[in-house]
């Protein structure tokens, strides 16, 4: 087997082409075993995971627990709303005190950018990365490339538009990472105030007209507008962000052709995306939470595999 | 001795015919019989074996590629974790025969991943081990074949390389290798 470049999942931009073909085939095997009458393999039976949320999550975190559960590892949960950090205790000796227990992998999710970064260079055990910030979300990129891979055959010559809160989203950048070394060319398009200053630096086609941007791409990749990391006001109203950048089921039709409709979850509806788009034919948003779970056993397989 | 040949292309073929008069012997009509290829080199036997069936019977009978690599007993003891081949069983074992085909029978540790992994897909009535070639004393579990081709005494240090047409081989053919030559 390719050798999986890595000890630790801490962003796309670490990992090579190669390391993310290994994983969507490891994917395709584990999607198998999904659908059997047992959906359970004993390949992690000796192995502890921890998953660690500095930050809330329900998709991801229960993505995650699944894939452990279904790879028969044993897992241990820690959420810092009910944990010692509130007692001032540091990241560092959190997570060291959670390895004394003998945990070999960490999945983690933290609100500053780096944090796993930071934590492998500390300790011993794997870690994969569950979002850090605005950083980076490689396991969303990398399930978010597989469901294109697996709706339109390949993922390479693929027209790919991110639309939304660019500028507070981690799902964007682990995507451009994730599609631009799989052959796909990315556009980002969204309100002038929430595209990063300098995002055409790394290759990336910049627009603000969502009819144009929808109009050249094969796939629209729909983010959440994150009121929560958003301090200042970077547009006047939601129903006005709505109103320019919305999308509906009209403007899909004045299109002419058929694109694929995605979202990372959870859906604003009525703000970035209508229901009648939402749960229509285009969208593959449902796809995208099964593949997840697949996604992350290859992931946590093949990391634990590799010495 | 560097390359030794084991079975030769008819005598291969031979081998197989005989698997296949031995299982009409002792599955009628496999009404209630499946035969299961272990992935990646079991199937290519498994694929023979239905070929042949099928001349002589007249239909195909039910069967699919089982891979049991999410089974293994060695992962994380390996330096990389081996690649897994697609599981491909459309049918439920519930209460059926199975025979588990492969080409050769070593430690054994293949076949008992094989069988964790087939419990996924019901609880067979009973389930028969076919294997080309059984190299006798090398086993580390309690496994022994119920049909095979050729038994044979080979060294750690050998390996048995079973070698098909289909391929891009010259001929069908099995070899006993020394390790140090393979590749």
């Amino acid at each position: 087997m390719q050798a999986f470049s890595v000890r630790h999942l801490l962003g796309i931009k670490d990992i090579n082409p190669k390391d993310i073909e290994t994983i969507f085939e490891t994917a395709d095997n584990f999607k198998d075993v999904l659908n059997r009458p047992i959906k359970k393999v004993p390949s992690l039976r000796d192995i502890t995971i921890a998953n660690i949320f500095f930050e809330n999550s329900t998709r991801t975190r229960l993505s995650f627990e699944l894939a452990e559960k279904r790879l028969s590892a044993d897992t241990i949960n820690f959420s810092s709303s009910n944990s010692s950090v509130k007692k001032g205790e540091t990241l560092v000796d959190t997570v060291n005190n959670i390895l004394a227990m003998k945990v070999d992998m960490v999945v983690m999710r933290h609100s500053s950018p780096g944090a796993p970064h930071f934590l492998s260079r500390h300790i011993n055990a794997n870690i994969i990365n569950a979002g850090d910030g605005t950083h980076e979300h490689p396991t969303q990129a990398l399930l978010d490339a597989y469901s294109i891979r697996e709706k339109l055959g390949e993922v390479a010559g693929k027209k790919v538009a991110i639309i939304g809160d660019i500028l507070h989203s981690r799902v964007a950048l682990s995507n451009i990472f994730c599609l631009q070394k799989l052959g796909a060319e990315v556009m980002v398009c969204g309100p002038i105030t929430l595209l990063p200053k300098h995002i055409s630096s790394l290759g990336v086609k910049v627009e603000l007209d969502v009819k144009k941007a929808l109009q050249w791409c094969d796939v629209a990749n729909v983010l959440r507008i994150q009121l929560e990391r958003q301090q200042i006001k970077y547009f006047p109203s939601l129903r006005e962000y709505s109103l320019y950048y919305g999308i509906n089921k009209q403007l899909l039709d004045q299109l002419g052709k058929s694109i694929v409709i995605m979202h990372p979850g959870p859906i604003n509806r009525g703000v970035e995306l209508n229901s009648d788009v939402a749960d229509s034919e285009h969208s593959i948003i449902l796809h995208q939470v099964e593949n997840g779970v697949a996604i992350r056993m290859a992931v946590l397989y093949l990391l634990a595999g590799t010495k | 001795m560097q390359k030794r040949l084991v079975l030769d292309q008819t005598q291969i073929g031979i081998t197989i015919s005989r698997f296949c008069y031995q299982l009409i012997e002792n599955h009628d009509d496999f009404e209630n019989t499946v035969l299961l290829g272990l992935q990646p080199r079991g199937s290519l036997v498994l694929d023979r074996l239905i070929d042949r069936l099928k001349e002589i019977t007249s239909k195909t009978v039910l069967h699919g590629y089982l891979d049991a690599t999410f089974h293994r007993d060695d992962f994380r003891r390996r330096d990389l974790p081996l690649r897994a081949n697609e599981t491909k069983i459309d049918f439920l074992i519930e209460n059926k025969k199975v025979v588990l085909v492969d080409d050769v029978l070593y430690k054994g540790r293949s076949v008992r991943a094989a069988m964790d992994a087939m419990i996924a897909f019901g609880r067979p009535q009973k389930v028969e081990l076919m294997v080309l070639i059984d190299r006798k004393y090398t086993r580390d579990f309690p496994i022994k074949p119920d049909y095979f081709g050729r038994q044979v005494n080979t060294l750690e240090s050998q390996y048995v390389s079973v070698e098909w047409k289909s391929q891009d081989y010259l001929e069908d053919s099995i070899w006993i290798t020394e390790k140090s030559l393979k590749n």
